[in-house]
């Protein structure tokens, strides 16, 4: 088990999201968690990135207690791309890229060979390489997106944590970055933790799917384990038929109507 | 990690070029470096002249002379003026130091020390002083004003800080919240400062207000020494902090995620700000505009983003020495409190900078 959360309480201040939530994440496997706006999704993906700090149980990488490493080593190994994240005025992609290497340097490695080669890797991967110079206010918000998950690969982590990596891309572009998610995980075997909207899309990309309503898991397996048309009743209040999808044979959901 | 085609090229930095040697490499802003050396020349000169010009002049073979001889044109040079021009430039670049710490923190172009709540407690605690033990005991005199009003003002200015900070404190430090609680605190400071002016004895309240206008008038070698000092503690670590610093400028869980700790990082950045400027208002009173403006030229001379610590705590030196030779000189034999000056002269300046941005970014 590369990451889990044991028996955690999340919330901000006195609101509790979350309470007494386990899961376990898989070496070498995507996992997509799913579920209503609103429904802890994003909070359990900031505590497993160790951006929100359990007010009870305990997340655990490696079996080590995450709040009890150094953050810096954490970032060798965890790599997170917050939700709409925002960087300084008239920032270039590479500046923001580079950034990526932080944890790697110290005041005397600034910027070894390593950095450079990660960078340029990073960029070419996301098809970048070419606007390197520019600055990222001038990009559209399908480059922006791609901008900063190169910046999550550039930190080299075997683990990377996507929030909601797909919002403001058009259909298109929303396949580019989930293609490359699946590129990094069987190419490259990282471990991805993801929260997406798209039930369709994350069955289609995911090996494991958690559903999450109310801050509880109500559900979690293979994507034909999980998206069946009584588990979208019970978590999304949606009425709707689940086929199988014509290109991948994942589950392909229908709506018909949402439950009132 | 095996790349998945070819190596692409190595990838450039717009602004920076890398220097190797060995395991260590370093980022190297040519830009930034020539504008250092360009803007440390530049206080050498201000200094040389301030030696030159005075009520004495002397040429610089006098001044050379004077500082080896023993008369009067000894004491002069060495006690009066070189101690006097010194602090002007000690006291400058510590404030911009804050003022560029504060900056990058807050993310705001107009955050600067004043906003930490450090200038207005100094000066809510010198006023105090001068009021309540003017009438009373014939004025601040001997080692109440050697001593007493920079301990005092210290004093204050980490107090003030204090309050800012512990108002502003919540589940972590925001630089917003900070901007928007330490205005209100120097509101209330400032007028506490002037409740106390109306309060005190007319003379008292002239003499405190040329400290609240800042004034490198008769220092000597007993407020070089404390400024050099705070300076040589505090540059190290600030500049060490550069890089947490860029990191900051990011949203917060960008940062965590970086494997920064980002209020460990934020809360010793801000107290050598607090620091800093505590020290140089206690040897110069809250010279204006200096912490504000030194950064944002420094940042427009070097061409980066952010308030580049080191260019701007030289643009700081040279902008405070500058106008105290101004200060001294344009209507002499009066003499103006050099904070006047920093205004008049930074303000035009910077004006001219934004404008010249904003003309660039059209075309």
């Amino acid at each position: 088990m590369r990451l889990q959360a044991v028996d955690v309480r999340l919330g901000y201040g006195d609101r509790i999201i979350v309470d007494g939530l386990d899961l376990g994440i898989e070496a070498g496997t995507v996992t997509t968690i799913i579920g209503p706006n609103g429904c802890g999704k994003s909070t359990l993906l900031r505590a497993l990135g160790r951006l929100l700090k359990p007010a009870g149980g305990e997340v655990l990488l490696d079996g080590k207690r995450i709040d009890r490493m150094p953050t810096k080593e954490v970032a060798k190994v965890l790599g997170v791309l917050p939700q709409a994240p925002t960087a300084p005025e008239g920032l270039t992609v590479a500046d923001l890229v580079a950034r990526g290497r932080h944890p790697h340097q110290t005041w005397y490695r600034q910027w070894s060979s390593d950095d450079e080669s990660a960078v340029s890797e990073a960029l070419s991967m996301t098809g970048l390489l070419d606007l390197g110079e520019r600055p990222l206010d001038e990009l559209s918000g399908g480059q922006r997106q791609r901008a900063w998950i190169s910046m999550a690969l550039a930190q080299g982590t075997d683990l990377l944590l996507l929030d909601e990596p797909t919002t403001f891309l058009d259909l298109a572009h929303q396949v580019e970055v989930l293609e490359l998610v699946r590129r990094l995980h069987g190419e490259l075997g990282r471990t991805v933790v993801m929260v997406l909207h798209d039930l369709n899309l994350a069955a289609r990309y995911a090996d494991r799917l958690v559903a999450m309503r109310g801050g509880k898991v109500i559900a979690a397996g293979t994507p034909a384990e999980v998206l069946t048309e009584s588990l979208l009743s019970e978590v999304f209040d949606l009425d709707a038929k689940v086929i199988e999808d014509p290109v991948a044979g994942t589950p392909l959901v229908v709506p018909i109507g949402v439950r009132h | 990690m095996t790349p998945l085609s070819p190596p692409p090229a190595p990838v450039r930095l717009p602004h920076e070029r890398p220097l190797r040697v060995g395991p260590v490499s370093w980022l190297l802003r040519l830009r930034s470096a020539v504008i250092a050396l360009v803007l440390l020349a530049a206080v050498a000169l201000t200094t040389a002249l301030s030696m030159r010009i005075g009520d004495i002049p002397m040429t610089l073979a006098e001044v050379v002379q004077a500082i080896t001889d023993d008369g009067p044109d000894h004491f002069v040079v060495m006690e009066l003026r070189l101690p006097r021009a010194l602090t002007g430039a000690l006291v400058g670049a510590a404030l911009a130091l804050a003022g560029a710490i504060t900056q990058a923190i807050a993310r705001n172009p107009l955050a600067s020390p004043d906003i930490l709540g450090v200038t207005s407690g100094a000066s809510v605690a010198v006023v105090a002083a001068i009021v309540a033990a003017g009438s009373a005991h014939g004025g601040p005199s001997g080692a109440l004003a050697q001593l007493g009003i920079p301990l005092l003002a210290v004093a204050g200015g980490l107090a003030g800080a204090l309050i800012v900070y512990l108002l502003a404190w919540r589940r972590g430090l925001d630089g917003y919240r900070l901007v928007l609680v330490g205005i209100g605190v120097t509101a209330v400071f400032t007028n506490v400062k002037y409740w106390l002016l109306t309060l005190g004895d007319v003379n008292d309240s002239s003499r405190a207000m040329v400290w609240i206008s800042g004034s490198l008038n008769g220092r000597g070698w007993e407020h070089v020494h404390p400024t050099a000092l705070a300076l040589a503690v505090l540059v190290p670590p600030a500049l060490l902090g550069t890089r947490s610093l860029g990191a900051l400028r990011f949203g917060d869980d960008t940062v965590t995620g970086l494997g920064v700790r980002t209020n460990l990082a934020r809360g010793l950045m801000i107290l050598a700000a607090v620091l800093l400027a505590a020290v140089a208002t206690a040897s110069a009173g809250p010279i204006a505009f200096v912490a504000l403006a030194a950064p944002q030229i420094a940042l427009r001379l070097a061409g980066v983003a952010q308030p580049p610590l080191l260019v701007s705590a030289l643009a700081g030196a040279f902008l405070t020495s500058a106008a105290d030779l101004v200060a001294r000189t344009l209507f002499s034999p009066v003499e103006l409190p050099v904070g006047v000056i920093t205004a008049v002269l930074g303000a035009p300046y910077l004006i001219y900078l934004l404008v010249r941005a904003r003309r660039e970014a059209r075309s």
